[in-house]
């Protein structure tokens, strides 16, 4: 059912008055449209359906109405979300704003046309996409005071450099939202827009002289044209639009970004001062799931486990329960999110601990057989197991979770677990499900999942960076001078090869060679002794390559290795 | 202690051993957290008692059901025992052939139902057959050298329970002596045997009386499917060259079919087996069998409500067929049902529900006031009768009592009624009331079921049903109406028993009708003019036409409209019922959320629709659409869903640092932009690792900077 409404809404998602707006628009500009074929075979495929939905024009006011409603506010999401569960798309929900480029546009276009190499991957497509939220915010404004708007766009626009035109999307998928833009907004808006963008583009064009884009321009075609040609092959056109492999996506990094990389504390301090949303609403909710508690408690004794599942840390909520309710009899604490846990330490401690047993274990079943034998034949032995995030990567394989299953299925254990991931009850199949006797609960909090993201392993990839660049730092100073440069002269290696995409390493010959003439080393001995030295520190990798020959490499990013340089120079 | 730590992951606590609980409090948490937590205890009491009665009830229904089977395998087992005993020509010959007698278990699909019937399995065979009895599984065998030794292990400590205790600890040094093998464990068997033959006999009578000189070792593959062949293979092959030694038996337990068997093993190997098949009892059966023995009762006071019931069996029907989790919703039902409802109080045997009713407090009368059901009751009383009730809670007491009285009539009536139209609907073609009387009963349960549409197709049918048919039923329904408590249906079934008895007669009559037929025809071939026989032939069709009805045709009209009372009369809807709410459980929603949840669609609407939580009016849209002020994590979730496989962190962090700046509408150039960015930053962090948790995204080697999206076709 979710699918048909995702359909009906695809379709009034397909806008015939964008197109007409838009024609209008650049016939009267006289100014070349900037579009993507891709582009043009997603908008294709979206008409197509409308066709075939045969709305008739009557509607068209209707959706103008609509469409207002909907840039009215962000991310005009067009669904009941309950309803449509899994399917919603997005391409409803954000949109992007029709590129209006007149002259500009073939003047950015012919000099990025002179920047070679690097125009493969992205097409025109990322040119002036927006995304709605812009005049969408500007629109709030604008109810007030339409003096006050168009400076304040300028000024907003003007701190985020060009950000929203290279936002890029699957643009074969979301193009259509070119004319989404066009079909809800009125024709003054489009002026305002217009006037906004050029100035847009020249500070961004000033503030980003260099870089890359490519712009090969094609000429719009017409709306109506284009509903006429693409009626047939559309199942072919979609495979061809989902079929290629390659990605088109910006090719900025935040290297580029000047952005100052973020360590867990500086971020943890940031997030401090962002103020906290919605408290009123968010203790509301934890107040609705602590009541609970005591049913949990109830339902623990019963026989049967808990999973927590919903949207938000459900860690704070589960601390809760543990000290209001758990505080005088034994329980276990598992934090699944810790990057090293393992069954092996789950067991650990409930033997070592719990038990109060000495001795080790040949495998982990073994010592599942003896804990369950202790809590079989002693029936006042009582387990309260809390584990937060269940499904982790450490614990979410099959022998782990079948472990686990075995140990909620003893009736003095009680299991309280929460899960995260969308895929998460993937894990059991019917056998473990029966073993852990699962009841479900939906606890969404809403709160941030700060413990569970904290650790390294996390995406937080302005982090890594920094961690790797302090160790490098901390153990390189702790070498030899000639340590230091050797591993010098391999760094400057490895930055000089980083546009080698098919780069192998130094091999170790060349290595040695390098070294004996920057007088580091006198024999290859030394030299290994050295680079033993950097690999037990993981500041090298070794890899044979497919002639014998030992290459070696840095695992670490270039720009953290350029920063490092940088630093050593300072240094120096 | 703080449970967050970089160095660890498992944090034990122990309270000191003084404050440490003993006895169970579950009762406590039963009564906690409720606020009207009237005679909490009682229905915690009456709850447990309930589902003792129930999950006890279970237990001998599936004992009775796998009877069947069980004696057949023991059968089975001691044949091939007994030739092993008496060593006879015909065991000599098949060991000449090394063939291991095999028992293939054909269980069905419902895995998780298996471990119940292997453990009273093994029970009934360590009782009746051999003490030797090993159940493997195939987690615990990845290779032949596990087998062995969990075989082994369970072995000796077979031998050890069946023995005295004061051996244990020699069998456990040699346990871990001796090295596993076939020719071990053979040796091990000799050495017992010889020993229990003599020993046993003034140790353990009973054992030994029911325990052959020399018993069989039972090995049972309880998933027989997800050995690796490897293993079974090797099993196979090395125990078939000791079969002289070691008498073994192996059980296969299969989910699929006995086809499996072969497939796993190459001929070379499964001709070293003599498999004889078993097939165990469907699943569906012994669900019916349950429903049958459990709801369709008057036993249990406590009863499922249409839509319960109908969430229970699409469980059972549509994702797991376990008559194990059947159960396990009905026992959450119960529980739910004592803790929310607290009139449940009243939910047991009648003379006991009686006994409370006269010592409920008068919160209680409050609560039975406030039902629905009841209020309907009392406005269709007099006046005075209504001031009575609503005011004074002796006079409401009373009326309880004989109000459940009713109830409880009520139930018996409708159960036997309800075997009796089933008996009915069976039979017609295409079932349109359902081919399970569960289905019969949900129908009725949820409404007058005469109103239906199918009800009145199944009438129809049932006038056009032929005697002997009509017959048999009949003689079943009176069956089904003598057999219980058959007090109230006494006039029932006197009825049925004067229809059989007319059918009976109606042979005499029905000859009688053919001579007139034979006579008209007779006077038809005499007359040959032609106007005479128009005549004639009008006035047979007129008499034809209203003589449509031929005695057989006027009781069968009679049966089915009988029956039509019948059920008119006895299977009204439960919830018309006044008091109907005191054994009813009937939040469905609450049953559904918590055995078949959907995580994923919760987790997308907090994302998509955060209003259905936060109520809060800012986040309010009319479309349905999501607020730029939703929290963090939403919209870069929305964002995302803007892109294709690979997303630009840059290009993303961008685009969410425009919708918040936007938002909260901050002057840029007053404030230190940087600062600003740097939280709007901090942000994006946090929410973009918190998709990662969430497995929306996965860090990506394929571009710098580049996340690749998991979902919705993202690649």
């Amino acid at each position: 059912m979710s699918q048909l409404e995702l359909k009906r809404n695809k379709v009034l998602e397909a806008r015939f008055v964008a197109d007409e707006d838009v024609l209008k628009h650049i016939s009267d500009n006289g100014g070349v449209k900037v579009r993507k074929d891709r582009a043009q075979l997603a908008l294709n495929i979206k008409r197509f359906v409308k066709k075939l939905e045969n709305i008739s024009d009557d509607d068209e006011a209707q959706e103008i109405l609509e469409e207002q409603n909907y840039v009215a506010v962000l991310g005009a999401c067009a669904e009941d979300s309950l309803r449509n569960g899994s399917s919603a798309g997005g391409g409803e929900i954000y949109s992007f704003q029709t590129p209006k480029r007149s002259g500009k546009m073939a003047e950015l276009a012919s000099e990025l046309a002179q920047t070679p190499g690097k125009n493969v991957t992205f097409e025109s497509s990322q040119y002036p996409e927006k995304p709605a939220s812009t005049p969408q915010s500007n629109k709030k404004y604008s109810a007030s005071n339409k003096a006050q708007l168009k400076s304040k766009k300028n000024e907003f626009v003007s701190t985020t450099p060009y950000r929203l035109r290279k936002r890029l999307s699957a643009p074969s998928l979301r193009s259509d939202s070119e004319s989404d833009y066009s079909a809800s907004c009125s024709e003054e808006e489009e002026e305002e827009d217009k006037d906004h963008k050029e100035t847009n583009d020249v500070i961004l064009d000033q503030k980003t002289p260099s870089k890359t884009r490519a712009a090969p321009a094609s000429k719009k075609t017409p709306a109506k044209k284009l509903k006429e040609e693409m009626t047939s092959n559309l199942v072919e056109e979609y495979f061809e639009a989902h079929s290629s492999s390659k990605v088109l996506t910006s090719d900025r990094t935040l290297q580029k970004l000047q952005k100052r990389k973020l360590d867990q504390q500086t971020l943890l301090v940031l997030l401090n001062k962002a103020p906290p949303a919605f408290t009123a609403e968010l203790k509301e909710l934890n107040q609705q799931h602590e009541s609970l508690f005591s049913k949990w408690m109830l339902q623990l004794h019963l026989g049967f486990s808990i999973v927590l599942y919903g949207l938000g840390s459900k860690r704070d909520l589960l601390e809760k329960f543990r000290t209001s309710l758990l505080q005088d009899s034994v329980h276990l604490v598992v934090n699944g999110f810790f990057p090293s846990i393992t069954v092996r330490s789950i067991l650990n401690s409930i033997t070592e601990e719990v038990l109060d047993h000495v001795g080790t274990f040949r495998s982990p079943l073994d010592q599942l057989d003896l804990i369950m034998k202790r809590f079989k034949e002693d029936s006042s032995l009582e387990l309260y197991l809390l584990i937060h995030n269940l499904d982790s990567k450490m614990l979410r394989g099959d022998k782990s979770q079948q472990i686990l299953a075995q140990l909620a299925s003893l009736p003095n254990i009680h299991l309280i677990a929460s899960i995260d991931h969308i895929n998460a009850p993937l894990m059991w199949d019917q056998a473990k499900q029966s073993l852990y006797n699962w009841l479900w609960y939906e606890t969404t909090t809403f709160s941030p999942y700060l413990e569970e993201t904290s650790y390294e392993n996390s995406l937080l990839v302005q982090q890594s960076g920094s961690l790797a660049l302090s160790s490098l730092t901390h153990v390189l100073h702790s070498l030899t001078p000639n340590a230091r440069g050797i591993f010098r002269l391999l760094a400057q290696y490895h930055l000089e090869n980083k546009d080698n995409p098919s780069y192998p390493g130094l091999s170790f010959q060349d290595f040695y060679q390098r070294c004996r003439e920057a007088f580091f080393v006198n024999s290859d001995l030394t030299l290994r002794a050295q680079l033993t030295e950097f690999r037990d520190h993981k500041l090298i990798r070794t890899k044979r390559g497919t002639d014998g020959v030992e290459y070696l490499l840095i695992p670490v990013d270039n720009g953290t290795l350029t920063d490092f340089l940088e630093k050593e120079d300072e240094d120096m | 202690m703080s449970t967050s730590s970089v160095s660890k992951g498992c944090f034990v606590f122990k309270p000191s051993s003084k404050k440490r609980r003993i006895s169970s409090p579950t009762a406590d948490y039963f009564s906690q957290g409720k606020n009207d937590s009237e005679d909490s205890g009682l229905r915690f009491a009456s709850c447990q008692l309930l589902w003792k009665q129930i999950n006890s009830e279970t237990e001998k229904i599936q004992e009775e059901l796998n009877k069947q089977l069980f004696d057949n395998l023991i059968r089975f087992l001691r044949q091939s025992h007994s030739e092993f005993q008496t060593k006879t020509t015909e065991w000599m010959c098949r060991m000449k052939s090394s063939e291991i007698p095999t028992a293939a278990l054909v269980l069905g699909v419902n895995v998780t139902d298996h471990d119940v019937t292997f453990k009273s399995l093994s029970e009934v065979l360590q009782d009746n057959v051999t003490p030797y009895v090993v159940s493997l599984q195939a987690k615990e065998c990845p290779g032949i050298k596990h087998l062995l030794q969990k075989l082994m292990g369970q072995l000796m400590d077979c031998y050890v329970d069946a023995d005295s205790s004061e051996e244990e600890e020699c069998v456990n040094i040699s346990q871990k002596k001796i090295r596993c093998s076939m020719a071990s464990l053979s040796k091990w068997y000799e050495s017992v045997t010889k020993k229990t033959g003599s020993e046993t006999p003034s140790k353990k009578r009973t054992s030994s009386s029911r325990h052959w000189q020399s018993p069989p070792v039972v090995v049972i593959f309880k998933d027989m499917e997800s050995f690796t062949t490897k293993v079974l293979q090797d099993f196979i092959v090395i125990s078939s060259q000791h079969i002289h030694e070691f008498p073994l038996v192996l059980i296969f337990g299969i989910a699929t079919s006995p086809m499996i068997i072969h497939r796993l093993l190459p001929h070379s190997v499964s001709s070293l087996l003599c498999i004889e098949l078993f097939q165990s009892l469907s699943c569906k059966e012994h669900l019916a069998t349950v429903i049958d023995k459990l709801l369709l009762t008057t036993q249990f006071p406590f009863k499922l409500s249409e839509k319960v019931l109908q969430v229970l069996i699409n469980i059972f029907l549509y994702h797991d067929f376990s008559v194990q989790n059947f159960i396990k919703g009905f026992q959450l039902s119960i529980v739910e049902h004592f803790y929310s409802q607290p009139l449940s109080v009243l939910c047991c045997q009648l003379l006991e529900a009686k006994k409370r009713v006269n010592s409920l407090s008068h919160n209680q009368c409050e609560n039975i006031r406030s039902l629905p059901s009841f209020r309907r009751y009392v406005e269709s009383q007099v006046s005075e009768k209504q001031i009575a009730l609503l005011t004074e809670d002796s006079s409401l007491k009373e009326v309880t009592q004989t109000l459940l009285e009713d109830l409880h009539i009520y139930h018996e009536n409708y159960f036997t009624v309800l075997r009796c139209l089933h008996v009915f609907t069976t039979s017609l073609p295409k079932y349109p009331l359902g081919k399970q009387i569960r289905e019969l009963h949900c129908a009725c349960l949820g409404k007058s079921v005469w109103e239906t549409e199918e009800y009145e197709s199944a009438i129809q049918l049932l006038r056009m049903l032929a005697k002997d048919e009509l017959v048999a039923i009949l003689q079943k329904c009176a069956e089904i109406f003598i057999s219980p408590s058959g007090k109230q249906f006494s006039n029932t079934v006197e009825k049925l028993e004067e229809f059989l008895a007319r059918f009976q007669n109606l042979e005499a009559e029905t000859n009688e009708v053919q001579d007139v037929s034979v006579s008209s025809q007779k006077e038809l071939q005499k007359k040959t003019d032609l106007y005479h026989l128009q005549k004639t032939l009008l006035a047979l069709k007129e008499s034809k036409r209203s003589k449509k009805l031929t005695k057989f045709e006027m009781l069968r009209f009679e049966v089915v409209d009988f029956i039509d009372s019948l059920v008119r009369s006895y299977l009204a809807p439960a919830e018309m019922q006044t008091l109907n709410e005191v054994v009813y459980f009937n939040t469905a929603n609450t049953l559904r959320e918590h055995l078949n949840a959907a995580p994923r669609i919760a987790l997308h609407t907090a994302l998509n629709n955060p209003y259905c939580y936060l109520k809060n009016q800012t986040l309010k849209s009319d479309v349905g659409c999501i607020s730029n002020t939703a929290p963090d994590i939403c919209i870069v979730y929305k964002l995302h869903l803007e892109c294709g496989r690979l997303i630009n962190l840059v290009d993303w962090l961008e685009a969410f640092s425009t919708v918040v700046t936007a938002v909260e509408g901050t002057d840029p150039d007053a404030v230190a932009t940087d600062q600003v960015d740097e939280i709007i930053h901090a942000r994006f962090i946090r929410a973009v690792s918190e998709l990662e948790l969430l497995g929306f995204i996965k860090p990506s080697k394929q571009k710098t900077d580049h996340v690749a999206r998991l979902t919705w076709g993202g690649c």
